[in-house]
């Protein structure tokens, strides 16, 4: 893999194709755990791990497996690593476990795993497929951090709290309470909050494109720059 | 016909193959993981008995004395569950029930308490609930210290009409907003304890887990 391959796969992973604000996949995940940073983060790295380890599985055999029977057989294999991660995840980090409860084995479901999958490690060699399902991944998982951070601030008025499930009792003070004696605000915690909180990411995220969009613009006047990075795109 | 034929049963044996490889992964990971994964939980369901039942009130192994309980009303259960009994001593001290609320404001609330020897609640835990988040979930540690104003309290304190929530002439706090919730903890608490005054010999009866046969009532 060249330098340049390495940086198109991560640029496009983290920021253009970005599947949490970009290509909008896998939506229920990141609505429903993205609660506070912690959740987020975890489910975000967890299903980054199962796209690097599927992208690694699925390349090696992309020229073995018959094309009318590579969905199953990539379903199957999705499902095996997430059953692996899981196993391992109750093992070794119980409490973590318990919290994200139903999402991990949900990870199979999530639509852009198995995307990735046809997109690109069925077409492509075994590293710059687990790269691209490892950037893919880290790209939903900071998507999952800001928008957790965002609900866990406004509704709760903390940061990193539940920190202790995910890395053990030791790490308890490290919550911070960014606004002390807070009551809370309901809506961000429930569904519509995290509706709204990635709207707002979205817009973000558009606002950024469009910004750098006029400024190419300006320096080569009449070229019009084709941009696929907007959501939700057509593809 | 004949090379379709062959097509197909060559998929399907493509298919088997990866089916047989994904299963030999699995079970090799469930086996790796399998005592770790036991010894987690048995760990996590010990924490949470330790934090109602002091650690002074024990000498036994509490993880081993268990007791089978029918499904009862008292208890709010549909299932059997296990009693987890606490003894010092050889004299029995604690009893851990498994309870269950159904009144609840969206559901069942699923309770974990210890009650001691006489009578008294030595805790009450909140193991699930779908309460709604900010408003109900008071009755979780460690949102609110709520759920510890239960310790110390037993049918003989109070009479039947005072195990109510304040609003109801009760003696129990609740948070504007949101009664239904405790109102059920407290009636499923109280419900418990009276299981507890009727079944007391036999659930402190000698250690072999043996299921009971007959409802008591």
């Amino acid at each position: 893999m060249s330098p340049q391959e390495f940086k198109d796969i991560f640029y496009n992973g983290v920021w253009k194709q970005n599947t949490g604000v970009v290509q909008l996949l896998g939506l229920c995940p990141i609505l429903a755990v993205s609660s506070t940073v912690v959740n987020g983060v975890s489910l975000g790295l967890a299903t980054a791990l199962v796209m690097a380890l599927s992208g690694a599985a699925i390349s090696p055999i992309r020229n073995y497996v018959p094309n009318e029977i590579r969905i199953p057989v990539f379903i199957l294999i999705i499902a095996v690593l997430v059953t692996v991660v899981q196993y391992l995840m109750n093992a070794y980090m119980y409490s973590l476990y318990v919290v994200l409860g139903i999402f991990i084995p949900l990870i199979v479901t999530n639509c852009i795993v198995l995307q990735r999958i046809e997109a690109f490690a069925s077409k492509n060699p075994v590293s710059a497929s687990a790269l691209d399902g490892f950037t893919m991944g880290l790209g939903l998982t900071a998507v999952l951090a800001i928008l957790g951070g965002m609900r866990e601030i406004v509704g709760h008025g903390t940061l990193l709290s539940g920190i202790d499930l995910a890395l053990g009792e030791t790490t308890k003070d490290w919550v911070i309470h960014v606004i002390p004696n807070y009551h809370g605000f309901l809506l961000a915690i429930l569904p519509p909050g995290a509706f709204i909180g990635l709207g707002c990411l979205i817009a973000g995220k558009n606002w950024l494109n469009l910004r750098k969009e006029r400024k190419v613009r300006g320096s080569s006047a009449g070229v019009m720059p084709v941009d696929s990075g907007y959501a939700p795109s057509a593809h | 016909m004949k090379r379709l034929a062959r097509a197909s049963l060559q998929s399907a044996a493509n298919l088997v193959f990866f089916a047989v490889i994904g299963t030999a992964i699995l079970a090799s990971t469930f086996f790796l993981t399998h005592d770790e994964i036991v010894k987690s939980e048995k760990a996590e369901k010990l924490k949470l008995i330790t934090q109602i039942v002091p650690l002074a009130l024990f000498d036994n192994d509490i993880m081993q004395d268990t007791l089978s309980i029918p499904a009862d009303p008292l208890l709010g259960t549909e299932d059997v569950t296990t009693a987890y009994r606490a003894r010092l001593n050889d004299a029995p001290s604690a009893v851990v029930l498994e309870v269950v609320a159904p009144d609840g404001y969206s559901g069942k609330i699923a309770l974990v308490l210890a009650v001691r020897a006489n009578g008294e609640l030595a805790g009450v835990r909140v193991v699930s609930h779908k309460e709604t988040p900010g408003l109900g979930d008071y009755i979780e540690l460690p949102k609110n210290p709520w759920i510890k104003g239960f310790d110390g309290k037993s049918r003989e304190a109070y009479k039947d009409a005072e195990w109510k929530v304040k609003k109801d002439g009760g003696k129990f706090d609740y948070m504007a907003g949101a009664t239904i919730t405790p109102r059920a903890v407290v009636k499923a608490v109280n419900k418990a304890l009276q299981y507890f005054e009727t079944n007391r010999d036999k659930l402190f009866a000698a250690s072999t887990p043996k299921p009971q046969k007959e409802k008591q009532k």
